[in-house]
């Protein structure tokens, strides 16, 4: 392995050389889904104090590799990191923004649609294989299903909307929890595989009879025709925000450690399903507390109504006020160099 | 012949000649050259080196029916490179065997039938295909061919073939676009300019005399192309398949847009498949250091390295024996 060090330090140094010219600037690196977000409030950040974010979106993966070996100043993920690992590796976890997953299809004649999680479990097991099947229409009655095959579509790169989407089906279908599971990439039984959620869409959009997940963001953003779900209080909710922030409102905030609330597939009457937060992985032992606190700093600016605001534009669902209030306790009390705590409310 | 006179005269000269002064500088490099040249063999054994150490943990954890194991579950951590070996292979072939007679074409109609004129410009456009980054042919196969492939060329295609037994499972499966036909296709149009400018290059080497005896003689354009032009190429001309072969094997992007990235197995030449370049340009940037998932990711570029290994390896030998013969 000491071979591979070598290489991953040589490449992240050669990520974040650009940002070493400038000292003064935050660098971070990961997750692709909240790096809009990011880099919006950091144009918006810089225009107020100076201080610049360099966000290198290179996936969650990548983010929580550099922030292990310390090349960047934050790490960035969408699946929450392991407890073990968080403790090993020395870091604060935090949620920033949440987000939601839709399900988009390509149906002649077809605009508007209701899905549940078992419903989408089978079809990306296989299990239906048509659009006319008896489980989809009991959930449509009245519209006109043609007899055409279901051609799933997923992400081929490991993404953090796949293990957001996975997560939800395991939840929903014990049958895909034991046969596939939950993760950034898995075993996917049937379908077609697409880069990104640009992929996706194309290939959707391509596709006649083709069913696909994207993240809300990008659904908005494109006009994509996104399918109701049936969430788990039996109700079908349609992907908007006020489901979104129902499901991030309905979460177990108190008891999750880490932060690591789960908002999928919540017992919330208005719930959306799919839903999930996006965290910030920040040294709990930082060698240099100035530039910590600047990260700190920065996403304290961003919990502020402002930061909401512009969250809110493109389409991301703000935490809730007690979430903040807990992340800001966490800062002050855990991150820490030569025994001082950086940053103080 | 005239060749190996100059070289033997050549070698001659510098062997008796006195060599001229600049002692100081002479050495200083000589010495570079040394350096450029063991540069690349230092290079070389330490990617190799860094592959084989970074994917051993796996080799170890799975032993050697990694290599055909066709499971690959991020869940389970379970992985093998069954599919990725025989979709980098199945894809490659395919490829060459699209894009060579189309080189032959290309490359016999540039030295022999085209008019002064247009050799040029196709000759031009062959390599400007070349110069296409491989990035736009992903783009271009995603957002033209695939769809091209799933609403006009499959689905008559499965109508038509899918009932022949065994040849019939070639072609089974929703007409998806994106699969190891389109992916073989897209990489056709990739080697195709290498082998093509390798082809123009030996068919122009042939000598215009034995051409021009045997049209003397009354062959045909056909025949002068089967019996004197490919022949008298056909050592160079393995060589230049064999570099195609090697390029399409390693293809990346373009690959990843138009295979449909299925993990799984399937005969058919429609369904999605992966190449173990596509693998791991899809799972390298969400491997966390240390994970099983990352040495399989290394022990799969190491399998890649070993598979371009073999088939220049073999170029080589088929190349020798094609000359000696």
């Amino acid at each position: 392995m000491k071979l591979t060090h070598i290489l991953g330090a040589a490449l992240s140094l050669s990520l974040t050389l650009p940002g070493a010219a400038f000292a003064a600037d935050i660098n971070g690196a990961g997750a692709s889904f909240p790096a809009p977000v990011y880099q919006a409030w950091a144009a918006a950040y810089k225009e107020k104090t100076g201080t610049g974010l360099n966000y290198q979106s290179i996936g969650s993966g990548g983010g929580q590799n550099q922030i292990v070996n310390r090349t960047v100043d934050f790490g960035a993920s969408d699946a929450p990191m392991k407890d073990d690992k968080l403790v090993e590796a020395n870091l604060l976890q935090f949620p920033t923004v949440i987000g939601s997953v839709v399900a988009i299809f390509n149906l002649d004649g077809v605009d508007s649609l209701v899905l549940s999680g078992p419903v989408l479990a089978d079809i990306y097991q296989g299990k239906i294989t048509k659009w006319n099947d008896a489980k989809i229409a009991e959930l449509n009655k009245g519209a006109k299903l043609p007899d055409q095959a279901i051609v799933p579509v997923y992400r081929s790169d490991s993404s953090g909307t796949s293990f957001v989407f996975t997560s939800y089906l395991a939840a929903a279908s014990g049958d895909w929890k034991s046969n596939v599971g939950a993760a950034s990439s898995v075993q996917w039984p049937t379908g077609a595989g697409a880069k990104g959620n640009e992929g996706i869409a194309g290939t959707v959009k391509n596709t006649k009879g083709a069913l696909g997940y994207v993240e809300f963001v990008y659904a908005a953003a494109n006009k994509l025709s996104a399918a109701d779900l049936v969430n788990k209080a039996g109700k079908v909710v349609k992907p908007e925000t006020k489901a979104f922030v129902e499901a991030a409102a309905a979460a177990d905030w108190k008891g999750a450690k880490n932060f690591a609330a789960s908002m999928i597939d919540t017992a919330g009457p208005g719930a959306w399903p799919i839903t999930s937060a996006t965290y910030i992985l920040l040294p709990k032992n930082p060698t240099n507390a100035a530039q910590s606190a600047d990260v700190i700093k920065f996403f304290n600016w961003a919990y502020t109504a402002e930061g909401d605001a512009i969250a809110e534009k493109l389409h991301y669902i703000p935490l809730p006020d007690a979430v903040v209030t807990d992340i800001k306790k966490a800062w002050s009390a855990e991150v820490k160099a030569d025994g001082k705590a950086v940053w103080t409310n | 012949m005239d060749a190996t006179l100059t070289g033997t005269q050549a070698s001659s000269v510098i062997a008796t000649a006195h060599k001229p002064t600049g002692r100081i500088s002479d050495p200083i490099f000589v010495a570079l050259l040394w350096a450029s040249g063991i540069f690349v063999l230092i290079l070389l054994g330490l990617i190799i080196a860094m592959l084989f150490e970074g994917g051993l943990p796996a080799l170890k954890e799975f032993g050697i029916s990694f290599l055909w194991s066709t499971s690959w579950n991020p869940v389970t951590e379970r992985f093998g490179a069954g599919v990725m070996v025989s979709g980098t292979l199945f894809s490659a072939v395919i490829a060459v065997i699209v894009a060579l007679p189309l080189s032959f074409g290309i490359a016999f109609f540039l030295t022999e039938i085209a008019p002064g004129p247009l050799r040029r410009p196709i000759g031009v456009a062959v390599q400007l295909l070349a110069a296409i980054p491989s990035i736009i042919y992903g783009m271009w196969g995603f957002f033209i061919v695939v769809p091209l492939m799933a609403a006009y060329v499959q689905p008559p295609l499965i109508e038509l073939l899918s009932p022949i037994p065994f040849i019939g499972a070639l072609f089974q499966g929703p007409p998806l676009g994106a699969g190891m036909l389109t992916a073989g296709l897209i990489l056709a149009l990739m080697i195709l300019p290498f082998i093509t400018a390798m082809f123009v290059e030996v068919l122009e080497s042939v000598p215009p005399m034995i051409k021009e005896s045997a049209y003397g003689v009354g062959a045909t354009t056909y025949e002068v192309y089967r019996n004197v032009s490919v022949p008298y190429g056909r050592a160079a001309m393995v060589g230049a398949v064999m570099l195609g072969l090697g390029r399409a094997l390693g293809e990346t992007m373009a690959v990843t847009f138009v295979i449909g990235n299925a993990t799984r197995m399937s005969a058919s030449l429609f369904a999605p498949g992966a190449t173990i370049a596509s693998t791991i340009a899809n799972e390298f940037p969400e491997a966390s250091q240390g994970s099983l998932k990352l040495q399989a990711l290394l022990e799969l570029g190491f399998i890649l390295f070993v598979i371009s290994f073999i088939v220049l390896a073999l170029s080589r030998l088929l190349v020798r024996s094609k000359l000696k013969g």
